[in-house]
């Protein structure tokens, strides 16, 4: 699966933030942990500052900090606010015919599976997985 | 505060009960079929003795070619005590039984659609198992 940038570095973000949700940083400290652009990352936290997930900004010194709740807020919930939404995207040419409108149903199963993977995992069962050393964060 | 003991014949009322309230279907034979004693059948009861929720699994080797392996079946809280643990005491608890009879494996099926419970096994520790289950329409 591909993740657009914004949405990848919106994960990223988010994750960070919640870790430790007293911490403030700024988007010019976040680009520099992940070895992003630091101003694609100020466009992607001000997404996330007016979906209410974070808060803070003013300048480029200005910091940010988690404003959500970790055992609500999936993975899903992050990636609409980047990726368009499954039933919203525009109809493809052939979709119409048999071939179209089988090759459909194989991608709708596979975005049906995607959807279910990433809205099952909250913030806190990321931060909180034996499989990461998140936990130590 | 709850606590977690083996469901008995006298539990299947509010069991069915809940479980029909929840699902809008009552099978009220299933649930005592799970009383079978090869299968791990637990309450959550309230400390005045009301069913707070159940869980419901079998050890089961070979299915599908797995080694042995503890199914969870069913699990279910009153809505009314959610969001206080009592899924996470009920999963655990079925899991201890579980690694006490030697298997190191859980698995459960999950309607891909129902985020809800999906979230709660995931927050368990569970992530998408070896196998992917198909299915046919056969009317």
């Amino acid at each position: 699966m591909k993740l657009q940038t914004a949405t990848r570095l919106g994960l990223y973000a988010i994750l960070e933030l919640a870790r430790d949700p007293e911490r403030t940083l700024s988007s010019a400290e976040l680009a520099e942990r992940f070895g992003v652009s630091g101003h694609h990352l100020a466009k992607v936290l001000g997404t996330l500052s007016t979906a209410g997930l974070v808060r803070g900004g003013r300048g480029a010194a200005g910091g940010y900090r988690f404003t959500g709740n970790r055992r609500r807020i999936t993975l899903m919930d992050i990636v609409a606010l980047f990726e368009p939404a499954p039933g919203n995207r525009a109809k493809e040419p052939g979709e119409d015919t048999d071939i179209g409108g089988a090759l459909q149903r194989v991608l709708v199963e596979i975005d049906e599976i995607a959807e279910a993977t990433l809205a099952s995992i909250t913030l806190e069962t990321m931060l909180k997985s034996k499989d990461s050393s998140l936990r130590s964060g | 505060m709850t606590a977690i003991r083996r469901a008995q014949a006298t539990d299947l009322k509010a069991i069915s009960a809940l479980d029909a309230r929840e699902t809008g279907v009552a099978k009220p034979d299933y649930w005592r079929e799970m009383l079978a004693p090869d299968r791990h059948f637990l309450v959550a009861e309230t400390d005045k003795g009301a069913l707070a929720g159940f869980i419901a699994g079998e050890i089961r080797a070979w299915e599908f070619g797995q080694p042995a392996a503890g199914w969870v079946f069913a699990i279910q809280i009153d809505p009314k005590l959610r969001l206080k643990g009592v899924g996470s005491e009920l999963f655990e608890a079925l899991v201890a039984r579980f690694k006490a009879k030697g298997v190191t494996r859980v698995r459960t099926l999950v309607d891909r659609k129902d985020h809800l419970i999906l979230s709660f096994f995931r927050a368990q520790g569970m992530v998408a198992g070896p196998s992917l289950q198909l299915d046919m329409d056969l009317s």
